[in-house]
């Protein structure tokens, strides 16, 4: 074993001339890659001391095969030297700072000793006050138009994009070919580099002008052999052909002493060439293509971007044991179960150590082999040897020799813990650790409350599942990974994990006071709900005995557990404020029994702060709040299972009289639309403080068909019946709103684009079914048919023209926000929470005194207070107060 | 630092949508590098130039303590190094 290194700082810069050459094992010489065998020519670029290509091969400079071998570089000597794009900058700040006949930087001797004291002190206690002087020194010694050095006059020099330098002297503007660029940045003195921020021993100003190109190894360029049998190249070797022809034809061109127009001509087509092989997408340069009109993806392709080196896999990799798959709902498994498909868990594996006391488990495992589920894949021998079991035919003899010390790659099976991941992950509830069901079917399944963290739904989602492969990654998973350890989101102090649509309508329909149960329903309940205790005394004894729907839920509260607060459904006519509540609308929980109030969304929901979820996991802890959520839910759809529910046309169908009023409504609003107009035409209409009488107009207009629709909906409302389906769901928040039901009932109303009316289209009308001018309601994407009543065409074009506003603010959003996030990650994923409260960088820095401001993790806060005083009070006095 | 323009400006030090700053003591600045363990230079920096900074007088190597009013922690208090520039 060699010595551990420890990496202390890296330090990057340019290689010099002498150090390319020493770190090539050969020069290239020729455009010529194979011959006519089809094999490498030597002093090609596909020089076989390069590096091995073919597996088995030995490398010609190391002796390695295609395993060990790391490839080597050769190099290129340029004809003439050449700019490297990626140090432009650099090299146009050093020719305008410096002068150009001495070199010297364009200060005063004494200055620059001064500045350079100044430095000197400020370099490594105050990197940022170095760099700022040298900003400072660099760009104090641009503005100097005579050389205090040796006085010879200076002239202005522009950078024309991307790699030209001219000079503008008294004879004009003169081009700076590479060459003289070079040998001006030689001159600079390693001194005067310092003070404009460059470190020569590592970066002299001239090696950013090529003289030797570094020719990459072959490892890093292979050559692909299509099916066909044609070798396709890499990329970066079609542009290194150019580049050596190039140079070729350039060196020809020279000892054939051809004109100076030819030259030039061929020495900026080896710019060209090779500014387009360091960066393809340089500005000011068309990307070199391929025949087939790709882009070619050269070095710095390879490194930008989403899929690029840095973001694609240095940040992000693939990884092993990992699966990915449709997801499903069950509502039959914990929050803190996954569904396995049994196919994944024949792939995904654990290691299991042999122990005298898993032996036998173990054996059973090997015994099914990797092709019956509760099997194995692999077994490892003390030696580290791995044992295919795919390929054994005994595998009675492969069971029979295990022994404590042996590893066992064993298939997934129930209990194990996974985590499981749906992209974007948006925040830490993103990835959690689940306990592995394995099952039948080819999806993942998992159980509805967790949809809210996840942002899951079942319309094609799909979700990636991870094996932990260590003890302690496995423990990290169970302790602090877990659903039921996130039932509290930090985002909001409350729970982000809860009920959602029908578990919310079941508990509502369970604890409405009308809900009597008989023994047989009470039993197959309670059975459901995994309640293990006694039944409860009746509520209704005679003629039959009866069981209220609040009996059963309170068996699962715990003893001593206080609540009081307003529920979902108390709103409009049926509000309550405090216990005295004649809607059943306001829940008072008193010593674990549901005393009074129906459950709804705002008691038992998702995302629903200081509601009985909540209460539950501060009080009673996560396991407790997970094994009440299982119990609660699972009374919730066995009971809606029994009661029936479902939505149906007549929930929300209007009788004739409703339908008659709300046409009255509406012709005496377009009426009143008409008079607006009129009103207007005539110039009479009183304009809107800071607006033009045509937006005057327009917001008046609007203003009134706004107004028809809210009566509507109050028409509809008043009319249909507020306990049927539809209504349940939305009063207790189950799914949709009043909004969506007068929608369906009544009118869908105005459409609108960008808050405006629909107005584009044709010439003065937005379809040529209108008259051109036509401002009407119905002109303008007024829809006065319901979803009941159906759309005339016309209407159901305006409804798309508004709804396809929404999908592309989605669109647009979600990227804008996707990047926001991804600068906020980066500027803050290393600061850390110390133990005496402070937040600090990596290097010790403080960001904040004490976290937050106040210390307070909003997971364990109350809708981000750090106590609540009022519920605290509740629980020590009782729920008198 | 122009006597010109400091002499009719009002001091921004009383409004009162600036917290109160002061400028530690040694003794202060030596305990509280202490209790956190580290030098100056790993407080957040302010410029010496800053509008409260030349209001307090304060010079490179000053710490500045800001206390806040918080709606969360009543009052909430930070620190700064002042950095010339
Ligand atoms: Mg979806
Ligand atoms: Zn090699
Ligand atoms: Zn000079």
């Amino acid at each position: 074993m060699s010595e551990e290194k420890i990496i202390k700082a890296i330090k990057f810069g340019i290689l010099s001339p002498e150090l390319i050459r020493k770190m090539s094992v050969t020069a290239v010489v020729t455009p010529d890659v194979y011959d006519e065998d089809g094999l490498p020519v030597e002093g090609g670029v596909m020089d076989p001391r390069l590096g091995v290509i073919e597996p088995g091969q030995k490398c010609s400079t190391c002796g390695n095969t295609i395993a060990s071998c790391p490839g080597h570089f050769g190099h290129l000597e340029l004809v003439r030297p050449v700019i490297h794009v990626g140090f432009v900058r650099y090299i146009y700040d050093v020719l305008r700072a410096t002068c150009r006949r001495c070199g010297r930087l364009k200060l005063p001797e004494d200055e620059l000793n001064k500045y350079l004291d100044l430095l000197k002190r400020l370099e490594g206690r105050w990197p940022l006050l170095a760099r700022g002087l040298t900003d400072y020194v660099k760009r104090k010694a641009m503005k100097v138009v005579e050389c205090p050095h040796c006085g010879s006059r200076q002239f202005k020099i522009k950078l024309e994009k991307p790699t030209t330098f001219i000079e503008e002297g008294p004879e004009g503007p003169r081009r700076l070919w590479p060459t003289d660029v070079r040998s001006r940045l030689e001159r600079v003195p390693n001194t005067d580099l310092r003070l404009l921020g460059h470190d020569p021993e590592l970066s002299r100003p001239e090696w950013a002008v090529l003289t030797v190109l570094p020719i990459p190894a072959i490892s890093v360029r292979p050559s692909i052999l299509l099916e066909t049998g044609v070798r396709s190249e890499d990329d970066l070797t079609h542009k290194l052909v150019d580049i050596i022809r190039t140079n070729e034809r350039l060196r020809e061109s020279i000892n054939a002493g051809a004109p100076e127009v030819i030259i030039e001509d061929l020495w900026d087509l080896l710019q060209y060439h090779i500014t387009t092989y360091f960066d393809n997408e340089a500005p000011g340069v068309p990307p070199a293509k391929h025949r087939s009109g790709r882009a070619l993806r050269t070095l710095a392709q390879r490194l930008k971007g989403k899929e690029g080196r840095f973001r694609g896999n240095l940040s992000g990799k693939r990884v092993d044991f990992s699966a990915r798959t449709v997801i499903s709902p069950d509502p039959n498994l914990s929050i803190n179960e996954v569904g396995v498909p049994e196919e994944i868990a024949k792939i995904l594996t654990v290691p299991e150590r042999v122990t005298p006391w898993n032996i036998d488990v173990i054996r059973r495992y090997v015994l099914n082999g990797p092709y019956k589920h509760p099997g194995a894949n692999y077994v490892i021998d003390p030696t580290g040897r791995r044992i295919d079991l795919r390929y054994i035919r005994d595998l009675k003899a492969i069971a029979e020799s295990l022994k404590p010390g042996y590893v066992v790659e064993r298939h997934l099976v129930d209990g194990d813990i996974v985590l499981f991941n749906r992209q974007p992950s948006l925040h830490r509830m993103s990835i959690m650790a689940h306990v592995v069901r394995v099952l039948p079917g080819k999806t993942f399944r998992l159980h509805l409350a967790v949809c809210p963290p996840y942002n899951a739904d079942f319309d094609g989602d799909e979700m990636n599942l991870h094996v932990p492969q260590s003890e302690e990654a496995r423990a990290e998973a169970r302790v602090l990974l877990l659903v039921q350890e996130h039932i509290l989101s930090p985002r909001y102090g409350g729970p982000i994990i809860g009920g959602i649509q029908d578990y919310i309508s079941g508990a509502y329909l369970l604890s409405s006071k009308t809900t009597l149960l008989s023994k047989e329903q009470v039993s197959d309940l309670i059975a459901s709900s995994g309640y293990r205790g006694s039944i409860p005394e009746p509520a209704v004894l005679s003629p039959k005995v009866l069981w209220s729907g609040k009996q059963i839920i309170s068996l699962l509260l715990p003893q001593d557990f206080n609540f009081r607060g307003k529920a979902n459904i108390s709103a409009g006519p049926l509000k309550c404020d405090d216990e005295e509540c004649l809607w059943d609308s306001y829940v008072v929980i008193k010593r674990g029994k549901l005393l009074l109030g129906v459950l709804d969304k705002k008691t038992l929901g998702a995302q629903q702060p200081e509601n009985i979820l909540h209460w539950i996991a501060k009080e009673y802890g996560n396991s407790f709040c997970r094994e009440f959520m299982d119990g609660i839910f699972k009374l919730s759809l066995r009971y809606i299972e029994m009661r029936g529910f479902t939505m149906m046309l007549t929930d929300v169908l209007l009788p004739n009289t409703a339908i008659k009023e709300i046409n009255e409504l509406l012709d005496n609003a377009k009426k009143k639309v008409f008079e607006l107009i009129e009103m207007y035409r005539r110039g009479e209409l009183e304009p809107v403080p800071g607006r033009t009488l045509e937006e005057s107009l327009e917001i008046k207009i609007m203003e009134v068909l706004a107004d028809v629709r809210d009566e509507a909906g109050e028409i509809a409302a008043k009319y249909l019946d507020p306990f049927n389906n539809v209504f349940i769901m939305a009063r207790t928040g189950a799914r949709g709103n009043i909004l969506n039901i007068t929608q369906m009932a009544a009118i869908l109303g105005q459409q609108s684009v960008r808050g405006e009316r629909i107005r584009r289209g044709y010439d003065h009308r937005t379809l040529p079914h209108f008259k051109p001018g036509d401002i009407g309601p119905e002109a303008r994407g007024f829809v006065r048919s319901s979803f009941v009543s159906g759309l005339s065409p016309i209407e159901m074009f305006f409804h798309a023209a508004g709804g396809r506003e929404g999908l592309v603010d989605t669109a647009v959003r979600t990227s804008q926000s996707g990047y926001m996030q991804r600068r906020l990650i980066n500027a803050l994923q290393d600061l850390r929470v110390n133990y005496d409260l402070t937040v600090r960088t990596p290097d010790n820095e403080v960001v904040q005194l004490i976290y937050g401001e106040d210390g307070v993790d909003p997971a364990r806060s109350s809708y981000g207070k750090a106590v609540n005083v009022d519920r605290i009070i509740e629980r020590v006095v009782g729920w008198r107060l | 630092m122009s006597s010109k323009s400091s002499k009719k400006k009002f001091n921004i030090l009383e409004h009162e949508l600036v917290p109160k700053h002061e400028v530690l003591t040694k003794e202060e600045a030596v305990e509280l590098m202490k209790s956190l363990g580290i030098g100056p230079e790993r407080l957040p920096w302010i410029r010496a130039s800053d509008p409260v900074v030349k209001a307090l007088g304060a010079k490179p190597g000053d710490i500045i303590k800001i206390v806040r009013k918080s709606p969360t922690a009543g009052e909430s208090v930070a620190y700064r190094f002042v950095v010339s520039g």
